[in-house]
């Protein structure tokens, strides 16, 4: 069986096992690249969420063999421990982040969806995500980090108050 | 520069956000084995015999059952009734029956085909009827794990002077609490031959506890660490320890390090889930409509084993009542066993519960009284100098009417209200509605509970010029971490920058206690500050402290004496207020309440009946917010998973078997059905409480369930007294 | 496990020839969750995806020709067919997330036979045509002589569908609609779903009508009774509620995990009268 090539975070990588072995386990276990998460094995929670030539897909859907020749990105494409990259930065200011299991995911959704350059619309982000469940943050934080990172971001609505008695 | 009241950024949130955190499942241990379980596949019987397979090749596997155990085969909680392996009975069917493990996760699955279990099946109770039916005996003699009796003033009397009598049965079912990470725990025995045990949880002293009696091993010996926990919600409260004990015995019996990581739909269905409840409520109201008498009766499904339901009982009991002031109450609450998994800890902790039931009879109450529902709530709700249904008198930090009235107000109540009912008389396609509720939250444990905790918590100096937080609370995504870098920072006057908090580590944290009942910041958070104090009266007792590494290092070097650190530990005192008799169930049930009120508008399609929020608004008084970002992150999260309680998520079990354990099958709320919100903090200083904070993490989900039921009535005239109110449930009872 | 990938349709057609047996992989949103819980150990799979030539939509003069690997988002994007057959675009939006939409392909989708297949309903009302291709030729199927049952097709074994053809209509149609009622908004699995397509004579009455429902009956259904009734008539409140009354001759919903038969019926025939009776959008 020969190797099954494909690029990672811009990287060649091979991957000589399984050729139904999922792009999810390769990443994690045969490369090591643990910041891809497992929610459900099953398509549905998207903590798996890589883009795969642009497009976010669930490694956990994805035998590897069909990586062959293609790109992939995770969420270690993303910012340094030097420097977060604009969208990390903005889930760090505006709370996108709580547990961080569907993070990740989350993240490279985001990342798609900021690349097709789109207009600022809370109903718009929350569609972009609705392949990615998150449990903790009732999403709020997550929608006004994406908005955070438009490249031309609008005043953020105030949506808290703040009273001491 | 202080840094309480400040939004700082999460702690750990650049390694989350650079998927560098390790949860447990990206930890490779060199040699490692993966566990799975055998489970039962009847929900109540004998187990005759575990056969294996003679024909399959054993020998690349290690198997474990109740006979390898070399302590006491059991998973303690209040009793020992749980065990750690089915031995000749089961009486839920998930039990589990015998663990396999092998270097391949598919082989260990595999193995389970070639177990040969032979049982003598009996009938099970496999509801709350049946269970007080005593259609099969569970926990002798009559099926109830807690029976609570809470009185005040003569119901009797209250009634006979009612000038309206309103009635009301409400019910609502298992929730899971569907964290995103699995539950999952790596166990192994150090060259020492301590058992040490890494992996998701919220309470590292319940897991070291239970491995303790599992291997009859002492303290020292064993060694709990927490990983970084992908969501807990009460589901990592209590299970972990079962998950520890099973990878422990297999590590033990393979002499290699073992990992179980449960895939979605062993943890959805094994593992617990919220209590089912139905709720009877009988109320006299006045004239102008104050609240004479209630009497309540609550019965919860406790599943199988009694793990920690009679806690959970006792605050859905306290809470019954709502966030009112009633001369004459009557609480009756018991906690069933039923032949299904045993239900646990979910965020609320059977509050949601009770006050769903509470919230959405005052509702109905008002529509009885022909009242505004805000206007009902005012005449009765609790305002400081109330007593509680348990004799509590409520002296200060009392935010109920004030976090009422911001609701009403944010909301526009009276206009939101005209404005549904304008648009149901035009509007073809949708009906809207707007509904509202009201409720409070006990912070820390119930009655005497933090007595008997006596949690412990401190703060190091190290030798490095730092100060460290040492506690065994654990971040789970709430802001543990960063919440506590705050108090620490504060209560000695330096940069929250020079505070650390120790990783959850039984080897080097104190017992803090568990990580639930909305007690880490008020109770953890205070022993941290009181630590802190003690650090200060060491280093500083009259000067400054000292506020930069340097100044803390040349500090360090005398305190310290060699040493890498200097503790200073704190252990939980009683304020002397604060009295509890648990025999007759009265008294200051809880050191202070939250308080919160809530609006939801809701929309309901003509034509589907599908139900959707369109906004929320909230003002939830919480003593101090610690950290207003993290505080509102947990108010929009917990209300989000009440969206899912009250619309969504619908667990359906046959045979006492969850069947839609999968994340496609039982529905969560995603981004789309998840509603802005609006939300906004109050804050009346509770004075025990660290720089005033009181607890805030499950207050949240105690509202939206109410007022979305209320909404959904207003909407269609509908009356749904249960959850989750489904369109096939409005269908069937609107006119086609 | 043994996976083979053909890179043309010849030697695609040879693979499953060759492999009695074989399963075929398109994008792998249903295949893999089979995969990943172990219900597939051992089987020979033959990976589609490289045979660039399925993957086409091209318009033709009579009919836009979908292949069989296009996936759900390739349809939402492609300008003929939100010109021409906006209820497959609208429909292909509502299957799974963007996450799935990305992977999941329309052959793939009808092949599967999923009772809840969310693109099936239009294709129904468009009376898509599948083209398949097997060691004995090719041979055109209606969609509804592809769908056997649940999960199950007539196509022979070893058969694949290599495109699905949408004949454009002689004119666009006066009114039409695509609704899906799910447990939630987003990423949901269907309770029940329909597509409809009107024409209005001159007179206002119905000149030709289409509606199919889906997640209702085994299949995907065409409403061939109400349909009937309809053509010729005008269209009046009483007129609808007949056509509503006759909806159990064509479906036949079931209580499950997911629904009950009652709401299933009770929105389908909401959202028949709806169509029937309100405006054109």
């Amino acid at each position: 069986m020969s190797a099954i090539k494909f690029k990672v975070n811009g990287k060649p990588a091979s991957f000589s096992g399984a050729p139904f072995r999922r792009l999810l386990d390769v990443l994690r276990e045969d490369l090591g690249l643990t910041g891809t998460k497992e929610g459900c094995g099953e398509g549905e929670c998207g903590a798996c969420t890589v883009l795969l030539d642009g497009e976010p897909v669930n490694a956990c859907l994805i035998p590897v063999c069909q990586a062959e020749g293609r790109a992939v990105e995770t969420v270690e494409s993303l910012g340094t421990s030097k420097k977060l990259s604009a969208l990390q930065a903005c889930f760090l200011d505006k709370g996108g982040a709580q547990c961080g299991i569907c993070t990740p995911g989350m993240l490279m959704t985001a990342t798609a969806y900021l690349r097709e350059a789109p207009k600022a619309d809370d109903a718009a982000v929350r569609q972009a995500l609705a392949g990615n469940l998150c449990r903790c943050t009732g999403y709020q934080h997550i929608v006004d980090s994406v908005l955070a990172a438009l490249p031309r971001p609008k005043p953020a609505k105030k949506r808290s108050s703040r009273a001491r008695k | 520069m202080t840094a309480v009241g400040k939004s700082l950024h999460r702690r750990e949130g650049p390694d989350k956000l650079r998927g560098v955190a390790k949860y447990i499942d990206d930890y490779v241990f060199p040699n490692c084995l993966h566990g799975v379980t055998l489970r039962s596949t009847i929900s109540c019987g004998r187990v005759l015999k575990v056969e294996q397979d003679p024909a399959f090749d054993w020998s690349e596997f290690t198997v474990a059952t109740a006979a390898d155990i070399p302590g006491k085969n059991c998973v303690p909680f209040l009793q020992e009734d749980q065990l750690l392996l089915a031995r000749d009975r089961v009486n839920h069917p998930m039990e589990p029956i015998a663990l396999v493990a092998h270097a391949s996760r598919e082989r260990a699955y595999e193995a389970l085909a070639h177990f040969r279990v032979e049982y003598a099946p009996e009938e099970p109770a496999l509801t709350m009827e049946d269970s007080l039916r005593l259609r099969r005996t569970i926990y002798p003699p009559d099926n109830v794990f807690k029976d609570i009796l809470i009185s005040k003033g003569d119901t009797a009397h209250g009634f006979a002077g009612a000038h309206v009598v309103v009635e009301g049965e409400y019910r609502v079912p298992w929730q899971e609490q569907a964290y995103i990470e699995n539950n999952g725990m790596a166990a192994y025995f150090d060259s020492d031959g301590t058992l040490v045990a890494m992996g998701s949880m919220q309470c590292p002293y319940y897991v070291h506890k239970a491995l303790k009696v599992i291997f009859d091993l002492p303290a020292p010996r064993v060694r709990v660490i927490q990983t970084t926990t992908g969501g807990g919600f009460g589901g990592k409260e209590d299970y972990p320890s079962v998950l520890a004990g099973h990878a422990a015995l297999l590590a033990w019996k393979a002499k290699r390090p073992v990992k179980i990581v449960y895939d979605r739909t062993e943890d959805m269905a094994a593992t617990t889930k919220r209590h089912p409840a139905k709720v009877r409520h009988r109320s006299g109201f006045d004239r102008e409509g104050r609240l004479s008498a209630q009497d309540i009766d609550v019965v919860m499904d406790g599943g199988a084993y009694m793990t920690l339901s009679p806690v959970v009982l006792s605050r859905g009991a306290i809470h019954a009542a709502g966030p009112y002031a009633c001369p004459n109450v009557r609480i009756r609450a018991r906690a069933v066993a039923t032949n299904t998994p045993p239900n646990g800890a979910f965020r609320g902790f059977g509050a949601p519960q009770t006050l769903f039931a509470a919230e959405l009879h005052m509702d109905k109450a008002a529509r009885t009284l022909g009242l505004d529902p805000a206007e009902l709530r005012r005449r009765n709700i609790l305002r400081e100098g109330s007593v509680t249904a348990t004799g509590q008198v409520l002296r200060t930090s009392v935010g109920m009417d004030e976090a009422l009235e911001a609701t009403l107000q944010m909301s526009r109540w009276p206009a939101l209200r005209a404005s549904c009912e304008k648009w149901n008389a035009s509007s073809r396609k949708t009906w809207r509605g707007a509904g509202l509720a009201a409720v409070y939250h006990g912070s820390g444990f119930t009655g005497s509970g933090e007595v008997y905790l006596a949690s412990k918590a401190g703060i190091a100096l190290t030798r490095e010029g730092r100060v460290k937080v040492l506690a065994a609370s654990t971040e789970i995504g709430q802001g543990t971490n960063t919440m506590f870098a705050q108090i620490a920072a504060d209560a000695l006057g330096i940069p929250a920058s020079l505070v650390d908090v120790e990783t959850p580590d039984t080897a080097k944290v104190p017992d803090s206690g568990p990580t639930v009942a909305s007690r880490t910041c008020m109770v953890v958070g205070g022993l941290v500050a009181k630590a802190a104090a003690k650090l200060k009266a060491e280093l500083a007792p009259r000067g400054k402290f000292p506020n930069t590494q340097a100044a803390l290092r040349r500090a360090a070097a005398s305190l310290c004496a060699g040493a890498p650190q200097r503790e200073f530990i704190a252990q939980y005192e009683k304020p002397a207020e604060i009295q509890w008799d648990d025999r007759t169930y009265s008294g200051d049930a809880y050191g202070s309440f939250g308080y919160a009120a809530m609006v939801a508008h809701v929309e309901v399609d003509r034509s589907t009946y599908e139900v959707r929020v369109l906004k929320l608004w909230t003002a939830q008084e919480i003593g101090r917010a610690v950290n207003p970002a993290l505080a509102e992150g947990q108010i929009i999260g917990g209300s989000a998973q009440a969206v899912g309680y009250a619309l969504y998520e619908n667990p359906i079990f046959r045979d006492g078997r969850m069947v839609n354990a999968s994340l496609t099958n039982y529905v969560i709320p995603t981004a789309p059905d998840t509603p802005p919100m609006e939300v906004a903090l109050l804050e009346k200083p509770y004075r025990h409480g660290p720089f005033g904070a009181k607890g805030l993490g499950e207050m949240p989900m105690d509202v939206p369930g109410p007022a979305i039921a209320a909404a959904v009535h207003h909407a269609t005239g509908v009356w749904v007294p249960k959850l989750p109110i489904l369109p096939e449930d409005l269908a069937a009872a609107l006119p086609a | 496990m043994r996976v083979l990938s053909p890179s043309d349709a010849d030697a695609a057609v040879a693979a499953m020839r060759d492999n009695p047996g074989a399963l075929a992989l398109a994008g792998g949103t249903d295949l893999m969750v089979s995969w990943n819980v172990g219900a597939l150990n051992g089987r020979t799979v033959v990976d589609l995806s490289r045979i660039a030539a399925w993957r086409r939509i091209e318009m033709g003069p009579a009919s836009v020709r979908i292949g069989a690997l296009a996936t759900h988002a390739e349809i939402q994007r492609h300008p003929a067919l939100r010109r021409h057959f906006p209820l497959l675009v609208e429909a292909c939006a509502t299957v799974g997330a963007a996450q799935i939409q990305n992977r999941g392909t329309l052959g793939g989708n009808v092949a599967n036979a999923s009772p809840a297949g969310d693109s099936f309903p239009p294709l129904a009302v468009y009376e898509a045509k599948v083209l398949c291709v097997s060691g004995s030729g090719r041979r055109v199927l209606p969609l509804d002589e592809v769908f056997a049952g649940v999960k199950k097709t007539h196509l022979a074994a070893g058969e694949l569908i290599e495109a699905i053809d949408l004949p454009l209509p002689a004119r666009p149609p006066d009114r039409r609609f695509f609704r899906k009622v799910g447990s939630r908004l987003a990423q949901t699995i269907s309770k029940a779903m329909g597509a409809g397509l009107l024409w209005l004579g001159p007179d206002g009455r119905v000149e030709d009508i289409r509606v199919a429902f889906g997640s209702v009956a085994p299949t995907v259904r065409r409403l061939r009774r109400a349909e009937a009734l309809l053509r010729g008539q005008p269209l009046t409140p009483e007129l609808a509620a007949e056509a509503v009354a006759l909806l159990p001759e064509d479906v036949s919903p079931i209580d499950d995990i997911r629904s009950t038969r009652a709401y299933r019926l009770r929105v389908c025939g909401n959202v028949l009268r709806d169509f029937l009776l309100e405006d054109a959008r």
